[in-house]
């Protein structure tokens, strides 16, 4: 029995990796639930959206690297994302101005919208294959990590190692400060104050004197900043590929419904949600158990509950079960 | 221009484009568009019930798709040598396990009073763990069983006819869960739902090798019966004297005899579920559901079950979905997981629906033709253009990469056209009376 060495394995292998996917989960279903509280449909194109985002961000980021441009042992991506959000909003600006506006002022059913947002999620996806190819891009650079193996056990003693890597810190400070900045603004600026007004109570909003296209306008630029920042931390933490962004779309779904639709507080909580399930579910005990447990008890499997291919069948079970038992979601959304 | 000379009009155009296709480029093409038109109508037929009928939007076609070829696979492959009849049920029983555990738990839920959470909990992680432990052993054994040609379980060697509603009834009870869980909410969660089942049947046919052979693939399906085999046709005398007698060689005319007949069975398919939908539409039932459509509230103040309707509809259109689905596996000969893209087989046949005319089923048989017809035929175009556009270019790593992208161009048109018929004419071709 070695507690220590459980505890930093579980926290290598579990805790860290949970938190940062948490981190990306949640900026995603962060997105997904202001344009369902916003504008009151569930946007199918955002997964193929962050992947255009974060595309934009890896040719800029490409461009700067063979400027000579570098960010020290930062990644030269947080240098483009400024750029990347910018581009990617004025996209989803057009993107609303040709497509969904058209449905909004008939006031459609938002089924019709949804379907429309499929539209947007094929060309979106066609585009991102045209410009940069359906395969993986690696576009990390900078320092691999903070603390790696060796340094760890030589730090510490232990047989096992904790190695932080650069990614993993970046994600989680710059989601951070990402909610904390989109938290700041829906709370204190007049804004944010109407957006959240206009979420509520759409007529007694427009009632008010709030201007509709505005809220609207600054939503679709609030949804873009998160969605590149989601995209290129995900692409910078593990790698991208446009078909593993657009499969993301279940675990932001999930995420935003278990928290409830249209609650951003939910969207951060069901992120983790997810990500813990999925990373607890997938990941082989037998290390952390072999450690905790007494040599008696060693478990002589991998000790591992579902294998990764089926990661998306845990936010799917979680899906189904919010939707059984509590569909407005643990914090109350606005849905049904 | 009335629906009565409309409607056989556009039905003679993309008659005379086939026909086309047969003159210009060959006839075998023709068939093989014909054949993949004719299923690709009776998915649009399952959709139009969905979506046209009850305005349920499915995103997860694909997955009932897949369901369907699974269902040709275990029907009608051969059995496998060495996997003996304990091992099989074995992982039946086990299968059969874990539904218990599920349906245990339900009912706990439903009529314990005290401490039902505790309860479910612990029977399904107890569940689980009782269900790995019968499950693993059992598909380890099968999966070691010659793996390079087999691991799997094996078919029943059935006929291939028998696969086809097989493969209707697994779709309809994947979509009798989904159902259950996401009619009754928002609209929107039915979509999300079936997004997500999609890809895990998927998943489980890539990632179960015992199943199917996974990402092996499954080969040399049986035809359905009265499908003869080309080898067969060119040594059988009588059919060499009269391809001689129609002036072709025997090769060309054995595969166009065999796509043929395909033809015709699929035809006499797509008819009767045609008949049967049709049939459907002008019973009150049909008024029923085209009621709860337009005004659920107005529905269900009139004492209607709008939940139960939904969950009805969706059933009986997935199965449709899955018939077609059994149908493209029997015709391809083969399952293979890999070759199941969500854009292949949901969006594709979205437009169809749409474009066709939703609510109305001829209008979605003429989209299943029509978009079909355009999905083969637009490929060579985006070749050229892509040709076209990169004639003055030197070879550089740009102009290949255009060249290479011309498969992308498929995605960006096809959503594009899906937008177009959605704002300017989003009742389709041929529009609902």
């Amino acid at each position: 029995m070695d507690l220590l060495n459980a505890f930093v394995a579980l926290a290598n292998f579990v805790l860290i990796p949970g938190i940062a996917y948490g981190s990306q989960l949640a900026l995603g279903a962060l997105g997904v639930t202001l344009v369902y509280g916003i504008l009151r449909f569930s946007n199918f194109a955002h997964g193929d959206t962050m992947a255009f985002g974060t595309m934009v961000v890896i040719l800029l980021t490409w461009g700067l690297q063979v400027l000579g441009v570098s960010f020290g042992p930062l990644p030269t991506a947080l240098l483009a994302l400024p750029l990347g959000i910018a581009i990617t909003a004025l996209v989803m600006l057009g993107t609303d101005r040709v497509v969904y506006r058209y449905y909004r002022m008939k006031k459609a059913d938002p089924i019709i919208v949804v379907m429309a947002s499929l539209g947007v999620m094929f060309i979106m996806n066609g585009i991102v294959r045209l410009i940069i190819g359906p395969d993986d891009q690696n576009f990390a650079d900078g320092a691999r990590f903070v603390i790696n193996a060796a340094d760890w056990r030589a730090m510490t003693g232990l047989s096992e190692a904790l190695t932080l890597r650069t990614s993993t810190v970046i994600t989680i400070v710059t989601a951070g400060l990402s909610v904390w900045a989109l938290f700041w603004f829906l709370n204190k600026t007049r804004t944010g104050k109407s957006m959240r007004a206009f979420s509520d109570n759409e007529d007694l909003a427009l009632l008010s004197g709030i201007n509709p296209e505005r809220v609207v306008r600054v939503t679709w630029i609030i949804v873009a900043a998160l969605t590149v920042i989601a995209g290129t931390l995900y692409g910078l933490d593990k790698s991208f590929k446009p078909f593993t962004y657009f499969q993301l779309l279940l675990p932001f779904f999930a995420a935003a419904i278990v928290g409830g639709l249209g609650n951003p507080l939910g969207a951060i909580a069901g992120g983790f949600v997810i990500a813990f399930s999925e990373v607890g579910v997938t990941y082989a005990w037998k290390k952390v158990l072999g450690h905790a447990l007494p040599d008696a008890l060693e478990p002589e499997g991998l000790v591992q509950l579902l294998s990764t291919d089926y990661k998306f069948a845990v936010s799917f079970a979680i899906l189904l079960i919010v939707l059984l038992f509590k569909p407005t979601g643990l914090f109350q959304g606005k849905s049904v | 221009m009335t629906d009565r000379i409309k409607t056989p009009l556009l039905f003679a155009g993309v008659a005379l484009l086939i026909l086309l296709t047969g003159v210009l480029q060959s006839w075998n093409s023709a068939l093989v568009i014909l054949n993949m038109g004719l299923i690709s109508a009776i998915m649009a037929l399952g959709v139009n019930l969905q979506w046209g009928f009850a305005g349920l939007f499915n995103t997860g076609i694909m997955g009932f798709v897949a369901l369907g070829g699974l269902a040709t696979v275990l029907v009608t492959a051969a059995p496998v040598p060495g996997v003996t009849t304990g091992q099989a049920l074995a992982v039946l029983g086990a299968l059969a396990l874990g539904a218990g555990v599920i349906v245990a738990a339900i009912l706990m839920w439903q009529h314990l009073r005290r401490a039902r959470g505790l309860a479910v909990t612990v029977t399904l992680i107890a569940g689980f763990f009782l269900f790995r432990a019968v499950f693993d052993p059992a598909v380890a054994l099968i999966e070691a069983n010659n793996p390079a040609s087999a691991g799997n379980i094996g078919g029943l060697g059935l006929p291939a006819l028998w696969a086809w509603p097989v493969g209707g009834m697994l779709a309809a009870g994947a979509a009798w869960v989904i159902g259950k869980t996401a009619l009754g909410l928002r609209s929107d969660y039915l979509a999300i739902a079936t997004l997500g089942i999609a890809e895990i049947v998927i998943a489980v046919l890539k990632n179960e090798d015992w199943l199917a052979r996974g990402v092996k693939n499954m080969i040399g399906l049986p035809r359905p019966w009265p499908v003869p085999l080309e080898v067969d046709l060119q040594q059988d005398p009588g059919f060499i004297a009269q391809a001689a007698g129609l002036g072709l060689d025997t090769t060309t005319a054995s595969t166009l005899w065999v796509q043929l007949i395909y033809a015709v069975l699929f035809a006499i398919v797509l008819a009767i579920l045609f008949w049967l939908v049709e049939r459907a539409r002008h019973s009150p039932w049909g008024r029923l559901m085209r009621a709860i459509r337009d005004n659920e509230v107005a529905a269900s103040a009139m004492g209607k079950n709008v939940t139960a309707r939904h969950l009805q509809v969706f059933v009986l259109g997935s199965a449709i979905v899955g018939i077609a689905g059994a149908m493209m596996t029997s015709l391809d000969g083969q399952l293979t997981p890999g070759s199941y893209q969500p854009l292949r087989f949901t969006f594709l046949v979205w437009v169809m629906v749409i474009v066709g005319g939703s609510g109305n089923n001829w209008g979605a048989v003429l989209g299943g033709f029509l978009i079909w017809f355009l999905w083969v035929q637009v490929e060579p175009l985006g070749n050229l253009l892509m040709q076209a556009i990169t004639t003055g270019m030197t070879d550089s790593p740009l102009k290949t990469h255009l060249i290479d992208s011309a498969a992308h161009m498929r995605l960006f048109t096809m959503g594009l056209l899906l937008l177009l018929v959605l704002r300017f004419s989003p009742r389709g071709l041929i529009p609902e009376k």
